[in-house]
């Protein structure tokens, strides 16, 4: 199945060429050039999409991208909660002696030989970043560091002992080999289905078999480890069975995707999941919608522009995720912060009603003589929301709850309306600060300033059948329920 | 090879005197910028600076369109910080935490450099020389004006450290302590990410991108092996790091590689990767209290001192009912005792007749007078802390003596003093030692 990695096939070696400067051969310069090529030499074409057609050497290439995105995706959602997401990084890092050792030691290009070396020294990463964390007492971070630096060293110097002729390529190892799964085909009941298609379909089925069976252990472990402890569940087991798990995804992506790719999407659909949903079973069914999408996008987006395809993928998740830090409905930045402007509109608006209902109040009640009308630039003003208290203003006379005429602003009697709720609310909470918590009059008002906004129809009548609804601490009337 | 070796290391040729002076320098900033990152537990950030450079490298070289050293330095500079920025702004606004926020950033900002890479090298027209330097690193191609840059940039590195010395300390060791003391934690931490995103980038042609953080974390946490103050720990990483770099390249110049090998010399970034390696690995077994080796001294040692202790305290508990602690006893007298699996009661008995505690007589073994004032110490200890436990906090007498049992070989003296003192105080026991609470075994039980 490394076949791709190991880039051996005449067609690879074709584009292979030697660069001197590092010392080592970046086989397939440019595979996207080659894929491009090749991608419509394949037997059938399905459809074809704004003039490109689609053949089944895409839907295989497709097939696979799809089927790594989503066994990495799932598992993901696991890392991210777990706080271990550098674990895959770290891993598909790591795993380069033990691909070159293999080979080494059989000399040949056995595939399973070499996925044994890749998934033990794999495994190894997980587990000796967590012995110097424990027994050196080396910062977690720092462990991972210092363990797959150290081993992708050991894979570089390695290499320098395999002979000329045979093209061992760390580039393959980082990019991924991705547009040449069609060519590498195993026979399977009659079809001849890329390898590493077969894979990671197996890898797939695997993951998400793990997953089912032990969710709930794996739901307990991530959001509670102690809990899970007391119960009986072990904690360290669910840590290193996710570590196997994601040592075994690595090396198993890797040839068809490259390690950046499974770094990516280890990492990129389980932390958008986590900012779309709050429930677990959730979260691993977006992160592998979003996998699943990213890999077609990647793939289409690749075939367009002419570059690499796990390249593009990676990009991709990346792409969705920074637009669901961004726009996700809860969690996302944007809509946060639209949140809080909606807030401070609301709050604003209100407190030019209220403004403007105390003003009516004085002007029919006899003082009107000393009233003056109020124009539009001192409510601005006295909302001291700048720029928003002018959109506030606007936005009041759109909907029909204030006017103007001849410089001045009134309210509409369905602006009265609303205002006298707000109004209404202000006045029994200073009722209720001056009866129940006994303060002084003119402590009254920043509290119920504040509170007005919140206070909805249950709690206002509530407040009047206990404090009765007459007049406030000072003396003004509350006004009756709308 | 040795000519070569010491032809290098003695700087006779102008050339390799500044790619190694580059190198060496390289190796000291970035390990003293990366003491504060380990410590800052940002150690990893690096790692994303500098995956996140390709992609500006190959920005730069679509706006410049040429192999140009500080062009590419510049975008990857540009890009890094964007990175680290990209990594704190996840951190701060999301829900997702710092490690996943590291990995999006090292997976993606990759994954659009390999885009960009590849257009640049589909591109017929495109000079695509070096690009590929930058990933694996190649010391010994760099030019002496891209290494007196880096010179240059790690002398500004380490001078602006030193000036920030004290703030970053503080910084790393509390956090919280420096914002309430006014300090802007913010801007030193942003501070100290530049400095990080500086070397990372400067670093990059030597080293490459997968192994740049290395020169960051791994002198930093070998270092952090010997010494547990903070200025130790910088110079002690400075040494180890410009000794990686410096040896690291000199090794890929000088090492002939296998005949048979692919390759035309040794890449540099590995090699210095692995010399840091080999002192993080000596630090990490042989560094005097925190390497393994102290470690399991110390272990050993303390699992002996228990076994000691217990045997005499076996001893003397045997013979108390007698009256006379210098009465002869036999091995089979002992019964079974504790003896904390270390070499079984003959062992621990010929380890006691070494240390002068017991003396064979022709009968069988008998306490020497240090050996029976060190038992006479053993037991007032346990006696003492059963006492204690029983007056003080009211566990009955036959619970205490495996509390005891355990906290018997640590009291400090100062504690039994006081223990010892109130006792005698309250009227609950006599000087000396005191009688057991409980049973004890007499000769041969058990």
């Amino acid at each position: 199945m490394l076949m791709a990695m190991l880039c051996g096939s005449p067609v690879v070696a074709a584009g292979g060429g030697l660069d001197g400067a590092s010392g080592l051969i970046v086989a397939g310069e440019a595979p996207g050039t080659v894929a491009a090529e090749l991608g419509g030499v394949g037997p059938r074409v399905w459809f074809s999409v704004s003039g490109y057609q689609v053949r089944d050497d895409d839907l295989w290439t497709v097939g696979t991208a799809v089927l790594c995105s989503v066994a990495c995706g799932i598992l993901g959602c696991f890392l991210v909660l777990r706080r271990m997401s550098l674990l895959g990084d770290a891993i598909s890092h790591a795993i380069l002696p033990g691909l070159v050792l293999a080979f080494i030691v059989t000399h040949s290009r056995e595939p399973l030989a070499m996925l044994a070396g890749a998934l033990v020294v794999g495994i190894a990463t997980a587990y000796l970043s967590t012995a110097l964390n424990r027994w050196g007492r080396v910062p977690e971070d720092a462990a991972m560091g210092v363990v797959f630096t150290t081993l992708f060293a050991v894979g570089v110097v390695l290499m320098t002992w395999i002979p000329r002729d045979v093209d061992l390529d760390p580039g393959c190892v980082l990019y991924g080999l991705i547009e040449f799964t069609p060519f590498d085909t195993v026979r399977i009941a009659g079809l001849d289905i890329p390898r590493a298609f077969a894979w990671l379909a197996v890898v797939l089925v695997v993951n998400a078999a793990l997953i089912w069976v032990f969710f709930k252990e794996l739901k307990i472990v991530c959001f509670d480890p102690y809990l899970a402890t007391t119960m009986g569940i072990s904690a360290t087991l669910v840590h290193y069975g996710l570590m196997t798990s994601v040592a075994t995804t690595a090396v198993a992506s890797f040839e068809s995707v490259g390690s950046i790719l499974v770094v990516a999407m280890l990492v990129a659909p389980g932390a958008t999941a986590h900012l779309l949903t709050d429930r677990l079973s959730r979260m691993v069914w977006i992160a592998a919608a979003v996998s699943a999408l990213s890999a077609v996008a990647g793939y289409a987006l690749a075939v367009w522009v002419n570059t690499s395809v796990a390249g593009m993928i990676a990009t991709v998740a990346l792409g969705v995720f920074v637009l669901t830090t961004l726009f996700s409905p809860r969690y996302g930045f944007v809509s946060k912060q639209a949140r809080h402007v909606a807030m401070a509109m609301r709050i604003t608006q209100e407190d030019i009603l209220g403004m403007l209902y105390r003003w009516h109040e004085r002007s029919e009640g006899g003082t009107a003589g000393g009233v003056r009308p109020l124009g539009a630039g001192d409510i601005v003003t006295a909302t001291r929301a700048g720029l928003l208290g002018r959109v506030a203003l606007w936005w009041l006379a759109r909907r029909g709850l204030v006017r103007e005429g001849g410089g001045a602003i009134t309210a509409t009697p369905e602006g009265i309306k609303r205002a006298s709720r707000i109004v209404r609310g202000h006045r029994l909470w200073e009722l209720f600060l001056a009866k129940h918590l006994a303060l002084p009059s003119d402590h009254l008002h920043a509290g119920a300033h504040r509170a007005e906004h919140f206070l909805s129809d249950t709690i206002q009548d509530q407040l009047a059948r206990e404090d009765g609804a007459e007049a406030d601490p000072h003396g003004r009337p509350i006004p009756p329920r709308t | 090879m040795q000519e070569q070796l010491v032809r290098l290391l003695t700087l006779q040729d102008a050339n390799t005197r500044t790619v190694l002076l580059g190198a060496t320098l390289l190796g000291v900033a970035s390990a003293v910028v990366g003491c504060f990152a380990v410590l800052r537990r940002r150690a990893l950030v690096g790692d994303a600076v500098a995956h996140a450079a390709l992609p500006g490298i190959c920005i730069a070289f679509f706006v410049v369109g040429d192999r140009n050293f500080a062009a590419f330095m510049i975008g990857a500079l540009v890009v890094g910080v964007l990175a680290a920025g990209f990594v704190s702004f996840v951190k701060a606004a999301t829900r997702i935490k710092e490690d996943a926020a590291i990995a999006l950033a090292i997976g993606g900002f990759f994954g659009v450099g390999i885009v960009l890479s590849r257009i640049i090298q589909n591109d017929p027209s495109g000079n695509r020389a070096g690009l590929d330097g930058f990933i694996f690193g190649k010391a010994a191609s760099m030019v002496s004006g891209d290494a007196q840059l880096i010179a240059a940039v790690a002398i500004v590195v380490l001078m602006a450290t030193g000036l920030l010395y004290k703030e970053f300390k503080i910084l790393c060791f509390d956090r919280d302590f420096a914002t309430s003391q006014g300090w802007p934690a913010m801007g030193l931490d942003l501070g100290l990410m530049a400095l990080v995103c500086v070397c990372t980038v400067v670093g990059l042609p030597a080293v490459g991108v997968v192994l740049m953080v290395s020169l960051l974390v791994i002198p930093a946490a070998a270092a952090r092996f010997w010494t547990h103050r903070l200025g130790t720990m910088v110079v002690l990483a400075g040494i180890f790091g410009g000794l990686s770099g410096m040896l690291g390249t000199a090794l890929s110049a000088t090492i002939p590689a296998p005949a048979s090998g692919l390759s035309r010399g040794w890449p540099t970034g590995p090699l210095i990767t692995l010399v840091a390696a080999a002192f993080f690995l000596i630090s990490l077994v042989a560094a005097p209290r925190r390497g393994i080796v102290a470690d399991v001294v110390r272990r050993a040692s303390l699992r002996r001192r228990v076994a000691r202790q217990n045997l005499l305290r076996r001893v003397y508990e045997m013979l108390e009912p007698g009256g006379d602690l210098s009465a002869t006893w036999s091995v089979g007298d002992l019964g079974r005792v504790r003896m904390s699996g270390v070499g079984g009661v003959h062992g621990q008995i010929r380890r006691a007749v070494r240390a002068g505690l017991v003396e064979a007589g022709p009968e069988g073994f008998l306490l020497s007078p240090s050996g029976q004032a060190a038992a006479v110490r053993v037991v007032r200890t346990h006696r003492l802390w059963e006492v204690f436990l029983i007056t003080h906090a009211h566990i009955a007498a036959d619970h205490v003596d495996r509390d005891a049992d355990q906290i018997e070989h640590f009291l400090p003296a100062e504690t039994l003093a006081a223990l010892e003192a109130k006792l005698v105080e309250s009227g609950r026991t006599p000087l000396g030692v005191p009688s057991s609470p409980h049973a004890t075994l007499g000769i041969g039980a058990n």
